[in-house]
C-alpha cells in the first residue's frame, strides 16, 4: 500500500479542519455576512433610537406640504406655494438640463480636441495637449468658481450687453436668446421631420439590401441626411413659416422676454463641458491609437478607400475603446453637476438636499430620494452601456 | 509546365526569360530620415516568376516589397507594375493595388469581422460584387487554404497558422496578379509554419507571381525561381536557388548563409 503524503496524515483535528481550503472559503463568507448584518442592525437601531429621543417622525407625508420658497431658475413651471414633491421634480429637471447640455458640448469639444491631439501639425498638437493637461489636472470645483466669479459675474451690465445680431445677449444677469412660438400648422413640420427620419432609416436598409444583391453602392447617408434637413424645411415654407420668435428686449434695467439662463448656469455648463472634454479627448485619442497601423495597411493593400477604411475598419474598432469610458464620463458629468451648489445654481442637490432638507428636517427621506435619483440615472446609463459593450465585444477563443 | 519545373531551378529561369515583365524597378532609392534604406535597387520580375528575398534584419527587404504596393513611398527611381507607373497619381496607385495582394507578418486580419466577412469586405466594396457572389468566391478560396469550416468564426478564435491562411485567402479574393509575402511565417509557432508554407507552395504551383520575404530556406529551394540576397539596402546577389545555396559568390552572402543554415 502507498504511504499517505505527510500533509494528509496530519489533517485531523480542528487545526486540520481550518486549513481546508473549502472550509476557509465558507468561513470567510459567513464572517463577512455576519459583520454586515451587525453593522446594519447597529445603524438602524441607532437612528431609530435617536429619532425617538428627539420626537421626530420619518415618512413621506411632507412631500405634499407647501415648500414656500422661491427658486431662481426653473425649467418646469414652479411657484412659491408648490409642494415639496414639485421642488424635487424642479431639481431633477434642472440637473438633467445642465447634464444633457454639458454632455453634448463636452462630446463635441472632446472629439475636436482628441483629433487635434493626433494632428501632424506641431502647434495644434501642442495646444490641445496643453489644454488637456491644464484643465484635466486642476479641481473641477476650482474651475466652476473661476468661471463664475472670474468670467460670467464680470460681464457688462445689461445696457452694455455683449450682443450678437441683436438676437443673443450676454451680460452679468445671464444669457438671453429668442423663444420659439410655434404657430398653427407647425405640427405638420414636426410630422414631416419624423417621416423624414423614418425615410432615412428605411433608405439605409434598402441601400444595404441592394448592395448585398447587386453590389451597387448607394450614398444612403448623405441622401438620408439631406431628407431630414430639407423635407421639414420645405413643409415649413409651404405652410408659410408657422413659427414666430419672441425676442429678448432691453426694458428698464434688464432684458425681458425670450429664453434666458442665469450666469451660474452658464458657468456650470462651461466648466463641466470644458473639464469633461479633456477626458473625452483622451478617450478619443487612445481609441484611435488603439487600432494598429497594420489595420490601415491591410485595408490599403486591399485598395479600400480611406473613407471606407475609417468607416468599416477603424471606427468600429476605435468606438469599442472610446465608448465605455466616455459613458462613465457622462455619469461623472451628471454627478459633478451637484457642485452647482457652490455658485448657487438651483440643481437637485441645492434645492432638495440643501434648502428642502433644512426647512423640513426630513433628512432620511430626502437623502434617500436624492441618492435614488443619482443611482437610477447612473444605473440606466450603465445598463445601456453594458448592452452596447456586449454587442461590440471582440470574440476571442 | 509549372509542376515539373518546380524542382529544376535552372530550367525555369530560362523559361521565365521569355515571359512578360510585370514589375520593373529602376534606380529606386529610399531614406527613412537619415537612414538610407534602399540603395539603387534595380529589379525586374517576370510574370509567373517566384522570387524569395532574404537578408539580415534591417537590410531593407520588407521595405522593398512594401514599395511595390505603395505602403512605403520611394523617393528616387522608377517603379512600374504591369504597365502602371507608381507616382503621385492616385489612379495609378489604385490600379496597382488592385493587382497586388499582400500578406503580412502579423496577419492584420480585421478582428471585428468574421473570417468570411474579412474575405468578402474588399470584393464587396472595391469590386462592387453582390454579397452572394463575393461569398461564393471567398468560400472557394477558404477551401483552397483548407479552412472552410472556420468561415463564421472571428480571427482571434483561430490559431496563428489558420489566421495567416485566412489572410492569404483574403488577399486572393481580390484576384491579384502578384502576391507579396512579408515574412509570412515569422510570427508563427514552428508546428504551424508548414501549413502556411504548404498553401504558398500550392499557390506557386498554380503560377502566381510571388515575391516572398522569408528565412524559410527550404521553401526557397523548393519553389523559388530566383533568390535575392539583400544587405544594407542593396541587392548583393541574385541567382537560382541551386547556384545561390551551393555556390554563393560574395562573402556577405556566404556569411549570412552560414548563419542561417547553421541550425
Amino acid at each position: 500500500m502507498l504511504a499517505l503524503p505527510r500533509s494528509s496524515r496530519r489533517a485531523g483535528g480542528l487545526i486540520g479542519w481550518l486549513n481546508n481550503a473549502h472550509v476557509r472559503a465558507i468561513l470567510y463568507q459567513v464572517l463577512t455576512a455576519a459583520a454586515i448584518v451587525l453593522l446594519g442592525w447597529y445603524l438602524v437601531h441607532n437612528t431609530v433610537a435617536n429619532l425617538d429621543a428627539r420626537g421626530m417622525s420619518v415618512g413621506f407625508g411632507f412631500l405634499d406640504a407647501s415648500a414656500g420658497f422661491g427658486i431662481s431658475f426653473t425649467l418646469i413651471p414652479y411657484q412659491e406655494g408648490d409642494t415639496y414633491s414639485r421642488v424635487f421634480l424642479v431639481g431633477i429637471a434642472n440637473t438633467l438640463l445642465v447634464a444633457i447640455i454639458s454632455i453634448i458640448l463636452a462630446t463635441v469639444l472632446g472629439l475636436i480636441i482628441g483629433l487635434a491631439r493626433l494632428s501632424d501639425n506641431w502647434l495644434i498638437r501642442t495646444l490641445s495637449r496643453t489644454y488637456i493637461e491644464i484643465l484635466r489636472n486642476t479641481p473641477l470645483l476650482l474651475q466652476i468658481i473661476a468661471w463664475f466669479f472670474g468670467v460670467f459675474n464680470l460681464l457688462p451690465r445689461p445696457r452694455d450687453s455683449l450682443s450678437w445680431l441683436d438676437v443673443f445677449a450676454l451680460n452679468n444677469r445671464g444669457f438671453y436668446m429668442p423663444a420659439p412660438l410655434p404657430g398653427p400648422g407647425f405640427e405638420f413640420v414636426i410630422a414631416a421631420f419624423v417621416l423624414a427620419v423614418a425615410f432615412a432609416v428605411g433608405l439605409k436598409r434598402w441601400a444595404h439590401r441592394r448592395q448585398d444583391a447587386t453590389g451597387q453602392i448607394f450614398p444612403a447617408l448623405p441622401v438620408g441626411f439631406a431628407a431630414i434637413v430639407f423635407v421639414p424645411l420645405a413643409v415649413f415654407w409651404v405652410l408659410g413659416a408657422p413659427l414666430a420668435w419672441e425676442m429678448p428686449e432691453l426694458r428698464g434695467f434688464n432684458y425681458q422676454g425670450g429664453l434666458s439662463v442665469p450666469p451660474s448656469f452658464c458657468a456650470l455648463v462651461v466648466a463641466l463641458s470644458v473639464y469633461t472634454s479633456c477626458f473625452i479627448a483622451e478617450n478619443v485619442r487612445s481609441g484611435i491609437q488603439s487600432v494598429s497601423k497594420g489595420q490601415h495597411e491591410a485595408a490599403a493593400s486591399l485598395n479600400l478607400k480611406p473613407s471606407w477604411t475609417m468607416r468599416l475598419i477603424i471606427l468600429p474598432q476605435a468606438l469599442r475603446v472610446i465608448i465605455p469610458p466616455t459613458i462613465s464620463q457622462y455619469l461623472n458629468v451628471t454627478k459633478n453637476s451637484s457642485l452647482a451648489i457652490a455658485i448657487g445654481f438651483p440643481d437637485l442637490v441645492s434645492v432638495w438636499m440643501n434648502t428642502s432638507l433644512n426647512q423640513s428636517g426630513q433628512a432620511i427621506p430626502i437623502v434617500a430620494m436624492t441618492m435614488a435619483f443619482y443611482c437610477a440615472a447612473s444605473l440606466t446609463v450603465s445598463l445601456i452601456m453594458n448592452q452596447y459593450n456586449r454587442r461590440v465585444m471582440l470574440k476571442e477563443r | 509546365m509549372e509542376g515539373e519545373t518546380l524542382d529544376q531551378a535552372p530550367a525555369h529561369v530560362a523559361s521565365a526569360a521569355s515571359q512578360e515583365r510585370i514589375i520593373e524597378m529602376a534606380g529606386v532609392n529610399k531614406w527613412f530620415g537619415q537612414f538610407h534604406v534602399l540603395k539603387d535597387i534595380d529589379l525586374t520580375v517576370r510574370q509567373r516568376e517566384r522570387i524569395v528575398i532574404c537578408g539580415p534584419s534591417g537590410s531593407g527587404k520588407s521595405t522593398l516589397i512594401r514599395c511595390i504596393n505603395h505602403l512605403e513611398q520611394h523617393q528616387e527611381g522608377q517603379i512600374v507594375v504591369d504597365g502602371n507607373e507608381l507616382n503621385a497619381d492616385v489612379r495609378n496607385i489604385d490600379a496597382i493595388r488592385s493587382e497586388v495582394g499582400m500578406v503580412f507578418q502579423q496577419f492584420n486580419l480585421f478582428p471585428h469581422l468574421t473570417v468570411l466577412e474579412n474575405c468578402t469586405l474588399a470584393p464587396i466594396w472595391v469590386k462592387k460584387l453582390p454579397k452572394a457572389e463575393a461569398e461564393d468566391i471567398a468560400m472557394g478560396l477558404l477551401e483552397r487554404v483548407r479552412i472552410p469550416e472556420q468561415a463564421q468564426k472571428y480571427p482571434l478564435q483561430l490559431s496563428g497558422g489558420q489566421q495567416q491562411r485566412v489572410a492569404i485567402a483574403r488577399a486572393l479574393c481580390m484576384r491579384p496578379k502578384i502576391m507579396l509575402f512579408d515574412e509570412p511565417t515569422s510570427a508563427l509557432d514552428p508546428e504551424m509554419i508548414k501549413e502556411v508554407l504548404d498553401v504558398m507552395v500550392e499557390l506557386a504551383r498554380e503560377g502566381m507571381t510571388m515575391l516572398v520575404v522569408t528565412h524559410e530556406m527550404g521553401f526557397a529551394r523548393m519553389v523559388a525561381d530566383r533568390v535575392i540576397f539583400m544587405d544594407q539596402g542593396e541587392i548583393v546577389e541574385q541567382a537560382d536557388p541551386e547556384t545561390f545555396f551551393n555556390h554563393p559568390q560574395y562573402d556577405r552572402t556566404k556569411l549570412f548563409l552560414s548563419q542561417i543554415l547553421a541550425h
